[in-house]
């Protein structure tokens, strides 16, 4: 292993992984809490809808649109003076997680939002008639009903996630795309830039393979 | 008792509206399986949702047992509901629940004790059929049972009224009789008012006591299943009356049997509400020295007994015939010569 990949610094890297899950995995569940308020906003509010109201859906849509449309290392840049006020630096794996959240919230947001649509509305109305409050209407028939869209539309936003890691790992957050980057990339050591790059491909392909494993049992269709 | 006052839909699109429902009267009695007919658009669907306020009446009132649904207040009407069942014709059940799930669920909604919840399921599950089927999930069930399971589902809170919204019209017909006996046996069982649309009019004439035929948003002709079915008034109830009956029977009149039928007497003995059976045929041959043969039927069973005609051909001396032709009269039996040889 030394000879193949000879500037490697296994422990390190090691770190690196790990610190690339850690950032992964607290930003999913942001992006989860998050992604599902805007997701149902989205769907209540619409035309139609249980709450349906014009300006909420229209000021929700915005800003969801907005943040999808903001490139993410350029995100990162703007978020700068947050991340500072909040963390007193934006480097490190914590400090990047505001950045990572805000990048992937709306993203999942839309996805929560289709889930939901793919529900029948016969379900809704049925549940309706047998006197069911909203919030009964809200936990126990859409989120539920959805349940399978809900996870694999998370499985789609875990792996972006693990791409924006990197990106952020440029600016010093720390993390597989970090070590890639100033240890590899920037020394010339190619190597480095090869073995992370592997990683990175196995962390996707084991988020991919639980959520499709998870997507497949949880639905009863 | 339910009592429909007025009650009126206009949808408004942006640059027309529609009137769905125009200003329906009616009264529905306890324990009584009312069927509302009419074909797609006619605005049966609407009026049915409007009866539990899925849909929101434009003009008018519903009364339930002296309740006014159209008045209640949001938290009220929720209340109300849970004494509404309602069955679909695409069944709308949650398919990430189990059959004993779907069966709960109005139960949660009321705020029933788990073990209460287990207890009255389980007695459901046998009112309707499906034990064994319990943990099994929406899609591995046929459709008649997941129809089922929305009828035990609606039924979990003891329902005044059930709302049957076109829920056979997804079956095969072979399913579509089980799940309608169900909803008779149910009938007879609990006692339960059962309020069902259909464009199908077997369904009606199967099940139902009595019939409202609605067309544009009206009633057009409502009365007893069998008095709309012996004398239908509007061309759309005629028609609705030839999907079960076939052709109107002046036609069969006309038919070539008859013509070529060329001793005695043919008959043409129409029943209604008659409990039909082959026993008044052999009566009439066993009391009177006359010869019959029958050359065609149709006899429907309805909900108060049966309906329809049978065309007989009555060979004998003129006298005996005339006797068996007065016998035959003084029943309830309507009995008309349609041709002499």
């Amino acid at each position: 292993m030394t000879d193949l990949f000879p500037n490697v610094d296994w422990p390190d890297l090691m770190i690196a992984t790990g610190e690339t899950f850690y950032m992964t995995i607290v930003a999913l569940i942001g992006a989860l809490i998050l992604g599902l308020l805007l997701g149902l906003l989205l769907y209540l509010t619409s035309p139609g809808g249980l709450w349906q109201n014009k300006y909420i859906h229209i000021i929700t849509a915005t800003f969801v649109n907005v943040f999808r449309a903001i490139p993410f290392a350029i995100l990162i840049f703007l978020l700068f003076p947050v991340t500072i006020f909040l963390f007193g630096t934006f480097r490190g794996t914590t400090p990047a997680i505001p950045a990572l959240i805000v990048g992937t919230a709306p993203f999942y947001g839309r996805l929560v939002e289709i889930a939901l649509r793919e529900i029948d509305k016969g379900v809704v109305e049925a549940a309706q008639a047998m006197g069911a409050k909203t919030s009964t209407i809200i936990f126990k028939v859409l989120l539920k009903e959805s349940i399978p869209a809900l996870v694999s539309g998370l499985t789609v936003t875990s792996i972006a996630l693990v791409g924006y890691t990197a990106i952020a790992g440029m600016i010093g957050a720390g993390g597989l795309g970090d070590y890639a980057y100033f240890y590899g990339f920037t020394r010339r050591n190619f190597d480095i830039v090869f073995v992370c790059t592997v990683l990175i491909v196995i962390i996707v392909f084991i988020f991919q393979f639980i959520g499709d494993w998870m997507t497949k049992r949880l639905d009863k269709r | 008792m339910i009592k429909i006052d007025q009650l009126s839909k206009v949808f408004q699109t942006s640059n027309q509206s529609i009137q769905a429902v125009d200003h329906i009267d009616l009264q529905i009695n306890k324990g009584e399986i009312f069927g509302m007919i009419g074909y797609s658009g006619a605005g049966k669907s609407t009026f049915i949702r409007l009866i539990n306020r899925l849909e929101e009446p434009s003009a008018g009132s519903v009364l339930i047992d002296d309740q006014d649904i159209t008045k209640l207040s949001k938290r009220d009407l929720r209340i109300s509901r849970q004494e509404i069942g309602m069955i679909f014709q695409h069944f709308n059940l949650l398919w990430s629940r189990t059959v004993r799930e779907n069966i709960a669920f109005p139960l949660e909604i009321a705020g029933l004790s788990k073990t209460e919840r287990s207890e009255r399921v389980d007695q459901l599950i046998q009112l309707v059929g499906l034990t064994g089927r319990e943990d099994a999930y929406p899609a591995q069930l046929s459709g008649g049972q997941k129809q089922r399971v929305g009828i035990a589902r609606a039924l979990a809170n003891n329902p005044k009224v059930l709302l049957c919204d076109e829920a056979t019209s997804a079956l095969d017909p072979e399913t579509t009789d089980s799940i309608l006996s169900l909803l008779v046996d149910i009938n007879e069982k609990l006692g339960l008012t059962i309020i069902l649309i259909t464009h199908e009019m077997h369904v009606i004439q199967k099940i139902c006591h009595n019939v409202a035929v609605m067309e544009d948003g009206r009633i057009v002709e409502q009365g007893s299943v069998l008095d709309v079915f012996s004398h239908p008034k509007q061309p759309v109830t005629k028609k609705f009356v030839e999907q079960v009956m076939g052709k109107p029977d002046n036609e069969v009149a006309d038919d070539i049997f008859i013509q070529q039928v060329n001793s005695g007497k043919v008959l043409k003995l129409q029943f209604i509400g008659e409990s039909t059976n082959q026993a008044f045929i052999s009566q009439v041959a066993k009391k009177y020295d006359v010869e019959l043969n029958i050359l065609q039927g149709n006899i429907k069973q309805t909900q108060a007994g049966a309906y329809g005609s049978l065309y007989i051909q009555v060979t004998g001396t003129d006298e005996v015939v005339s006797q068996a032709i007065a016998y035959m009269d003084s029943t309830s039996i309507e009995v008309e010569v349609v041709a002499n040889d």
